[in-house]
């Protein structure tokens, strides 16, 4: 022990406090928890964004903000939730848990990470700062088609640089979180002993790296179209609009998948543990994993049914979109199946398990709607679509960060959560979520256009009940900040286990984690 | 910290990667204000780029500082390699989507294009092509005297396939380089590396000329439609990386000049050769799908 307690003495002598300590760490716990205060920040500052769209669409008519600026809330919006919230969450979730799950002492290449996070600022700076630009930012959504992206000001400029900016990041932390699985494991921690939240991450982060490039193409030739005269997407030059959608597409929907495969991990992680019983298909979830990541790959035309694509085309990609209802379904069997004669009990966690098991069932069954492709070209572009994304991305993968936060948070701080404010917080987010969200199902079977400003009379109902659902489900989220930053200061002293006989690493080392875990590996039985 | 022998090294905090963020934000602010007309953008992509030379100058130096004091195990030296494959694989997928921008274009986008009559009247399609509204075709590598008009391409027999040469000959210096390295033999190491680079840099000269032909006299551009700009998005990011590879190389013949890396221990060579493999045969890819075909 004495040299290890020399080695400690050389490094606290070297760790900076302050601010800087955070700009310069190393620690894969501190830089998880940058990420999930940049996500929660993210998170709030796009659900801010969605309030605007929603009061201004709580009547028919313009009132509250001009169109072009409700075009940029929504775009912004998405952009801030996808690339701002929802995927820098679940890489603070990743760094944070998987040394811990795997017994490595730490990620593979900690200054790497470091960077990996402090890229993320400056591109969300450029990206915000967008807005206040002559012509404003980005209002084409966040797909950012051409030729609509061609035509904008400065403001697609900057989306385009940061969107380069998030794809390195990515790229950067994918590698990493691929490299430490791989190479940082304990001895005896053989790739079926990992737990599933390693594997769904494993695989988000191979098909991080597949896809994030493919996106950078595409908006640098989006670059090159506006700036340097070439023709990628401009008929008269021999190019072709319906290109890009093509290209953005093949990013878009492995994109999805690395958005909600983490989720399932995290889900796969609490379920158990207040099923007290071991995840029921261990192996089946690995594979089904496995192959809604290949199938990713094959289905992205079905955002496009209706841009014009041979018939054979058409069917193809209905087909093969279908086809992942299968792997997804051995999932939610798979759940159902933990859950089945557990000694179950239901403490916050496990609510918003349960209920983003439940809720996004419902996502991906009007998924399956969406993919046959002669009701699509009823659906698309209505409020139904903007309904299930909202199933499968706020029930499914918000809500999974959620359940995750409540789960880990005993562990991360050593303080107990406020239990009865938590199971508040739960019921506001999941009323209010559908009551947001359910009625857009009606509004988009009855007709009515996503991304517009103003709409016909017979919608307005439904759009008073989801903007109010909206501002409910916004306010709500204030108390989770509550929750958190109460957990954070103090609360009952958690135990080391936290909850009764959890499985995995985690659980083993002291409440709260220590700063280094795992120096050397543990012992796997 | 924890330097217990054997133990996986994790480095102490570190200021690199925030100098780094500054760097790639002052590059494509300044970038983005040339775009859009603002004065100030050379000035700030020129200091953008400087930041990130001293970034990789401190930063890779201090990897090297640790490694040649022998603070690495071998489990960091696989965690390095991993990486480097991992990297490489994301830039043959964006190149993956250069490429798939040529086929689609060519295979579907153009015909479709030629087939409806109603838009382009008269459009016949084929490649290679301008569009509709672009320069016509003529034969390959015939100067053109209208390039309002006209636009030639470049055959594949001249400099091209020159060129495949010369890169496939310096996969295989860099791979001689390699034995040498694990002989321990320096005098050759030093010799094939650099003529690797050599090798590289002669393609580079000979891209620059083929370029400068294609501007000034068979009016093929960027912005000569669909054909000009698939083909100097691919050529000009395959260039690109040729560039940085070299300059890899060269950072690596420079150290080995200094003596460093061991017949086991060599990763940053390791890593800029593999690069330069994957730059060779994204641009076996181009010859076939740009210049043959
Ligand atoms: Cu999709």
């Amino acid at each position: 022990m004495a040299t290890a307690d020399v080695a400690h003495h050389e490094e606290h002598h070297h760790h900076p406090s302050g601010v800087m300590r955070w700009i310069t760490t190393t620690n894969h716990k501190d830089i998880g928890t940058l990420y999930l205060c940049f996500s929660l920040s993210m998170f709030l500052l796009g659900g801010l964004m969605a309030l605007v769209i929603r009061a201004e669409l709580f009547q028919p008519g313009l009132q509250v903000v001009d169109p072009h600026f409700f075009n940029q809330m929504t775009t912004m919006h998405a952009l801030l939730m996808v690339f701002g919230a929802i995927m820098p969450g679940f890489v603070g979730f990743a760094n944070w848990m998987l040394p811990m799950m795997i017994g490595a002492p730490d990620m593979a290449l900690p200054r790497m990470n470091n960077w990996s996070f402090w890229i993320l600022p400056f591109a969300f700076t450029m990206l915000l700062s967008s807005l206040f630009t002559a012509g404003g930012g980005p209002a084409a959504g966040w797909t950012l088609y051409a030729p609509l992206t061609i035509q904008g000001g400065m403001g697609v400029d900057m989306t385009i640089f940061a969107i380069h900016m998030m794809g390195i990041s990515s790229i950067l932390g994918a590698i990493n979180i691929i490299v430490t699985i791989f190479n940082m494991r304990a001895p005896g921690m053989t790739l079926m002993k990992m737990p599933l939240f390693v594997w769904t991450w494993l695989i988000t982060a191979f098909l991080l790296i597949a896809v994030m490039p493919v996106l950078a193409g595409a908006v640098t030739m989006l670059l090159t179209d506006r700036h340097f005269g070439t023709a990628f997407f401009d008929p008269a030059g021999g190019g072709d609009p319906v290109m890009f959608q093509h290209i953005f597409w093949f990013f878009g929907h492995p994109e999805v998948y690395i958005m909600i495969l983490p989720a399932f991990g995290i889900i796969s992680e609490i379920i158990p543990t207040f099923s007290r019983k071991p995840l029921f298909g261990y192996t089946a979830m690995v594979l089904a994993t496995a192959a809604i990541a290949f199938l990713s790959f094959i289905v992205w035309a079905h955002h496009m049914f209706t841009v014009g694509m041979p018939l054979t085309g058409e069917l193809f990609f209905m087909y093969s979109t279908m086809l992942i209802a299968v792997p997804t379904g051995v999932k939610v069997f798979n759940w159902v199946s933990t859950m089945w004669r557990g000694a179950l009990t239901f403490e916050t966690p496990m609510l918003f398990a349960v209920a983003v098991v439940f809720l996004f069932t419902i996502g991906g069954f009007s998924g399956l709607m969406l993919a046959i492709t002669p009701a699509d070209f009823q659906y698309h572009d209505t409020y139904f679509v903007v309904a299930h994304f909202h199933y499968v991305l706020f029930s499914g993968a918000a809500m999974a960060m959620m359940g995750g936060a409540y789960y880990w948070l005993p562990k991360w701080t050593g303080h107990m959560y406020d239990e009865k404010l938590g199971k508040i917080h739960f019921w506001l987010t999941t009323i209010f979520f559908n009551v947001t969200f359910f009625p857009q199902h009606f509004l988009g079977l009855a007709g009515m256009p996503r991304r517009i400003p103003d709409y016909a009379l017979q919608f307005t109902e439904f759009n008073v009940i989801s903007s109010i659902g909206a501002f409910g489900l916004g306010f709500a989220q204030l108390l989770f900040v509550y929750v958190i930053v109460k957990c954070v200061r103090g609360g009952s002293k958690a135990t080391d286990t936290v909850w009764e006989a959890p499985r995995g690493l985690e659980w083993t080392v002291p409440s709260p984690a220590p700063y280094h875990t795992f120096e050397t590996p543990p012992k796997i039985a | 910290m924890s330097s217990a022998p054997g133990s996986y090294y994790l480095p102490n905090p570190s200021a690199w990667p925030i100098i780094g963020s500054i760097g790639l934000f002052s590059l494509l602010l300044g970038f983005l204000l040339l775009l859009n007309e603002g004065s100030a953008g050379p000035w700030l992509m020129l200091l953008g780029a400087c930041i990130i030379v001293v970034m990789m100058f401190g930063w890779f130096g201090k990897v090297i500082h640790e490694s040649e004091s022998g603070m690495y195990n071998e489990d960091v030296g696989m965690s390095f390699r991993m990486s480097m494959l991992w990297f490489i694989f994301s830039e043959v997928m964006f190149f993956a989507a250069f490429f798939g921008a040529l086929f689609y274009t060519r295979a579907l986008a153009v015909p479709w294009l030629a087939d409806t009559d109603i838009l382009w009247p008269g459009f016949e399609g084929g490649w290679p092509t301008a569009g509709p509204k672009g320069p016509m075709p003529i034969e390959a590598d015939t100067p053109v005297s209208d390039p309002a008009a006209q636009f030639s391409t470049i055959g594949p027999w001249g400099i091209p396939v020159l060129n495949t040469f010369l890169l496939l000959s310096s996969s295989i210096t860099v791979t001689i380089a390699h034995h040498a390295l694990k002989m321990n033999s320096r005098g050759n190491l030093i010799l094939w590396l650099g003529v690797t680079v050599l090798l590289g840099v002669i393609f580079l000269y000979f891209q620059a000329v083929e370029y400068h032909h294609a501007y000034s006299e068979l009016g093929l551009t960027l912005g000569t439609g669909v054909y000009g700009s698939t083909f100097f998005m691919l050529t000009g990011f395959h260039g690109l990386h040729v560039t940085i590879g070299a300059i890899m190389l060269t950072v690596v013949w420079l150290r080995c000049l200094r003596g460093h890396f061991k017949p086991d221990n060599h990763f940053a060579f390791e890593a800029s050769a593999w690069y330069w493999h994957f730059v060779d045969t994204v641009w076996v890819g181009l010859f076939v799908f740009v210049y043959v075909f």
